[in-house]
């Protein structure tokens, strides 16, 4: 027995491990987090469509992996240019067009548009869920306390790179600022002459291709089916929430925080009480710090 | 309309509902509209708070789980007769949407902040329902079927679909009497006032946090009397049914659909969704089509139509003498 | 993967218009030798929602049904009847599957076979005993079902009740056999649902009764990480782990197991979502093998279950419990109609009740209801071993013996 054991029930070792699933975990959650933190902070909307395009784009990942035989990790790159494309037509031509600038009606229009996506998904694609192989899906390397995977190093890593990638872009880029022009200070942005609706629709689309980055690295990991973007939203949600909205370093660190508060949360209150360490953080965080820890910068 | 007139239509519609089982002999027409107005009164407990107050809640189950659960509970637990079970199970929704509203509304949360900690409670009673024993956790409580139809009264409990019509129609007045009360009392005027410009209001001495409070423990009240009467009918509970964000849309899409901020608006919506979704039905089934979902892409598709081109509601068409679109607060 | 994109397609051709009553009716007609008056069945199942794929899946059972009773020569005692399927989407929502009962009743069914969901199927059977339709519940674990004395509920398959007991039951056997190489025994269920909180309750009792030492995990459903389940599994180092969760979770604590190199002397489960998967074995042969479940099964000598799983397999259909179970529910109210000679809705009550119906492709024996529930109706154990799914209990249906301990 250790002195963890003694403490709290749980030896150190398994603690640890516990850490460091859920830090993985969390890359996770923060992959799915950061394109809805864009979304959130320039547009200001609840996007309840953005678990259903995760949906969509894993599905993307699935069908070129049977029908053409690609690696996931491979299929990012068109999985990402198809996911731009989509969510750049969606807000241009479908979101913007019909919410009159209203958050509510915003709201119902991405509701009524994940109603649509997912009952058209269960109608070609079915409910059956589906996996896709790997042939690394048990390659990892021995931590001793526990194994890590290729698969969650991937997405780690990947979590990393993209809100790296991401910060500079809104950084360095003309576009990156104008987007952070438009979110700060929309009527502004369009009298200096910036297309406003545009921008709208490059984030909208910008985001949506994060989701299918985390579509690629999910892939491996987790059944597809018509109702796989539920399992991430309300966390996704969370994370944005802690992380501040628009912020992509808050999503990530956000996404860590989670990811281990549950994991840690599960092991000592059981896994399913755990969950509720979810939503008192989001609670907490609503309450004392609305601008989250990275808030008000998109950066 | 003069008020008199007001009240003479008011009446004569009430005559109409009361009437109308009389006329509808179809079991599955009753139970539509049993569900239509149950919608209704979920509509209408979140009208209150949203409509009237501009505190769009993302959430409302809470109150609707909690109402539920305690109507459940004392029944199948404590042995409580239905009827006495109702007040505690409507003030626990008040007390519950007192709780989240002091905190929201202390700590200033407004617009996309308040829809997500609204939220944020859902989830976590859901959590919560879930891993506790009073709830009996995630295998739901079931109610004794009552068969004896002498018990049917005492018992609240009705073997065709007229009695539990009654129930919700009951309930839909008042809902109606609540929502015709908030547009003509100086309460509602300064929660109308609280909506469009807090600051404002406050300015004209009005005490913004108190008119909240008021608003989300009416809303609550009504929200959770949706979730006594969902007991009574289908006799179950179980915490995804109860807090899952399945009743906190539906509570919200009828009356944005029939127009935020006015009394008949959750009704009508809620109406035209059950209405839509049965024309959605009944078209898949007469094209012959029999693949799951597709009548749900249809809904869908009108959802975002309607929306499109409604965008103040049914009522706002009705209406005519256009508004002008109110913009929530932004976060 | 064999699997198609299309699981299935209910015959199109054989489409007879849609009713008034806006339900979804689609009929089998055959051959069109028939004069007799068809008999309307609806068939009510979340086929959208979360619970969209158990739906669906029983859905396909019950139409193969008909459509096989149909091109049979419909039922013999009623002029050759042709069956005629009505069909009901419940949402996974208990009230609208009471509101596609209410449909069902205008439309005139002359019974209803559904809906999977233990809450909806409370739902519905009480809406059908309004109006006196016979009501079999396909699969619907909750004894509670049962247990409210409505005369128009029956149950074809086991409830939980029968289905633990008699699992803990063939475990003690077993263990016996393999000279009681287990003492600890760690259950890992689902908690957010009627199913794993109430199987493992019951589970936890008849072990702990047995004297085996025993501990529960929960966790709930959906579930997204394992990990730290499985570092518990390894740290309590259980000789036997017991998996009551439904299909994803199932698999992703298997292979997590099998990604952390847990490897406990058996996995025995009781109602396990993937603990007897044609699509588990066929994604994940290695993860799967050797594991056993206690589950609703179908006769394994039965030529009927080998035909409905080459026709389930051809159309892309997982042949999962759903689909023999919706099966054989319809199969069972046709056997009742047949038996009354009568589509009317409470001769075909009093011949369920009467039942005595052999001709299925169950272990259970010939039908026999008492308050509504098949006492014939159980589960069988089965094991992953190779390529297959063998039965290794009771020994009447067995088709190979129990591999236990697992090989290292």
């Amino acid at each position: 027995m250790d002195a963890c054991a003694n403490l709290t029930g749980h030896g150190c070792g398994i603690i640890l491990a516990s850490i460091i699933n859920g830090t993985m975990t969390g890359a996770v959650y923060a992959l799915v987090a950061l394109g809805l933190t864009l979304i959130y902070g320039v547009l200001h909307i609840i996007n309840f469509a953005h678990g259903t395009l995760l949906m969509l784009a894993m599905y993307g990942v699935f069908f070129l992996n049977q029908i053409v035989g690609v690696d996931p990790y491979m299929a990012m790159p068109v999985i990402l240019v198809a996911a731009f494309l989509f969510g750049y037509g969606l807000q241009r031509y479908v979101i913007g067009k019909t919410s009159h600038g209203r958050d509510e009606i915003t709201l119902l229009v991405t509701l009524g548009v994940s109603i649509v996506i997912e009952n058209l998904a269960l109608f070609f694609f079915t409910a059956n869920e589906r996996n896709i192989r790997v042939p690394y899906e048990l390659a990892g390397i021995d931590l001793g306390v526990t194994y890590l995977l290729v698969t969650q190093m991937a997405a780690f890593g990947a979590a990393l790179l993209i809100t790296a990638t991401l910060w500079m872009f809104m950084s360095a880029s003309d576009t990156g600022r104008a987007i952070r022009a438009v979110a700060k200070e929309r009527q502004g942005a369009r009298l200096v002459g910036i297309n406003v609706e545009h921008i709208f629709a490059l984030s909208f689309g910008i985001g949506t291709a994060c989701v299918g980055a985390a579509a690629a690295l999910l892939a491996p990991r987790f059944a597809i089916s018509p109702r796989i973007g539920y399992t991430f939203v309300l966390i996704a949600f969370t994370v944005v929430v802690l992380g501040g909205m628009g912020s992509f370093v808050g999503a990530l660190v956000g996404g860590f925080i989670i990811g281990i508060a549950e994991s840690v949360g599960g092991l000592f209150l059981g896994e399913s009480l755990g969950q509720i360490t979810i939503s008192l953080i989001f609670i907490l965080i609503l309450l004392l710090r609305p601008s989250g820890l990275f808030g008000e910068k998109l950066r | 309309m003069r008020a008199g007139q007001r009240t003479a239509v008011a009446l004569g519609a009430l005559a109409a509902m009361l009437a109308m089982p009389l006329v509808v002999t179809s079991g599955f027409w009753m139970d539509f509209l049993i569900l239509t107005l149950f919608v209704g009164v979920l509509g209408q407990g979140w009208n209150i708070l949203g409509g009237y107050g501009g505190q769009l809640s993302f959430g409302h189950a809470v109150f609707f789980g909690t109402g539920a659960y305690v109507q459940a509970i004392l029944q199948t637990q404590y042995g409580w007769n239905p009827w006495l079970a109702i007040t505690p199970a409507v003030l626990a929704g008040v007390l519950v949407g007192a709780f989240i509203g002091y905190l929201s509304f202390r700590y200033g949360l407004r617009g996309s902040y308040f829809a997500l900690i609204t939220l944020a409670f859902a989830e976590a009673f859901r959590v919560l329902a879930t891993s506790i024993e009073i709830t009996e956790g995630g295998q739901g409580i079931y109610l004794r079927l009552n068969r004896d139809p002498d018990q049917a009264i005492t018992m609240l409990q009705f073997a065709s679909g007229v009695g539990y019509y009654y129930m919700i129609l009951a309930l839909t007045v008042v809902a109606l009497l609540v929502a015709w009360w908030i547009e003509h009392s100086r309460f509602g005027a300064q929660l109308m006032a609280v909506r469009e410009n807090e600051d404002a209001a406050e300015a004209l001495g009005i005490d913004a946090f108190a008119v909240k409070m008021r608003a989300i423990c009416i809303s609550a009240a009504l929200t959770a009397s949706a979730g006594v009467f969902y007991v009574q009918k289908f006799l179950l509970m179980d915490p995804f049914i109860a807090f899952g964000p399945g009743k906190s849309v539906e509570a919200l899409v009828a009356p944005i659909i029939g127009g935020m901020g006015t009394i008949f608006g959750p009704l009508l919506g809620s109406i035209v969704l059950h209405g839509v979704g049965e024309l959605t039905k009944a078209l898949t089934a007469a094209a012959g089509i029999d693949h799951p979902g597709l009548d749900l892409v249809i809904y869908g598709i009108l959802l975002v139509l309607m929306l499109a081109f409604l965008p103040s509601g049914l009522m706002g068409l009705l209406r005519r003498r256009a508004r002008p679109a109110r913009s929530a607060e932004h976060a | 993967m064999t699997e198609k994109r299309k699981t299935y397609q209910i015959t199109r051709r054989g489409f007879v218009a849609g009713s008034a009553a806006a339900a979804g009716i689609v009929g089998f007609p055959g051959v069109l030798r028939a004069q007799a008056a068809p008999v309307k069945i609806g068939l009510v199942h979340p086929v959208t929602g979360f619970l969209q794929f158990n739906g669906t899946q029983c859905r396909f059972g019950a139409v193969e049904a008909i459509k096989e009773i149909n091109a049979s020569g419909g039922i013999k005692s009623l002029g050759g009847a042709q069956l005629e399927a009505v069909l009901g989407d419940a949402q996974s929502k208990p009230e609208i599957g009471a509101s596609e009962v209410e449909k069902f009743n205008e439309a005139g069914v002359s019974c209803i076979v559904g809906a999977y969901a233990s809450g909806i199927s409370m739902s519905t059977t009480q809406v059908a005993a309004k109006y006196g339709i016979p009501h079999v519940v396909d699969v619907g674990v909750t004894d509670k079902i049962v247990e409210r004395g409505l005369d128009n509920v029956f149950r074809f398959g086991p409830g939980y009740g029968v289905i633990t007991k008699v699992g803990v039951e063939r475990f003690i056997a077993m263990n016996d056999a393999a000279g009681k190489p287990v003492k600890s025994i760690m259950i890992v269920h689902e908690d957010s649902t009627p199913f794993g909180g109430g199987t493992a309750a019951l589970l936890e009792e008849g072990l702990t009764a047995a004297g085996f030492s025993v501990t529960k995990v929960g966790h709930p459903t959906p579930h997204r990480d394992f990990s730290n389940i499985v570092l518990q599994i390894k740290s309590a180092n259980p000789d036997v782990v017991i998996p009551s969760s439904y299909p994803n979770e199932y698999e992703l604590l298997v292979r997590t197991m099998q990604q952390q190199r847990v490897q406990p002397k058996g996995i025995y489960s009781v109602l396990g979502g993937s603990g007897s998967s044609y699509k588990f074995l066929a994604e994940y042969p290695e993860a799967c093998q050797y594991i056993m479940d206690c589950n609703h099964w179908y006769n394994p000598k039965s030529a009927g279950a080998m035909a409905l799983r080459k026709i389930s397999e051809a159309a892309g259909v997982h042949f999962t419990y759903e689909v023999f179970l919706a099966y054989s529910a319809v199969k069972l109210v046709a056997d009742a109609m047949e038996q009354a000679a009568s589509a009317d809705r409470k001769k075909i009550i009093d011949a369920l009740a009467a039942s005595n119906w052999s001709d299925h492709i169950m272990p259970y024996g010939p039908t026999k209801f008492v308050n509504g529930q098949n006492q014939g109706a159980q589960p069988l154990n089965l094991q992953y071993q190779g390529q297959e799914i063998e039965v290794i209990a009771p020994a009447d249906y067995a088709t190979s013996k129990a591999v236990f301990p697992r090989p290292a």
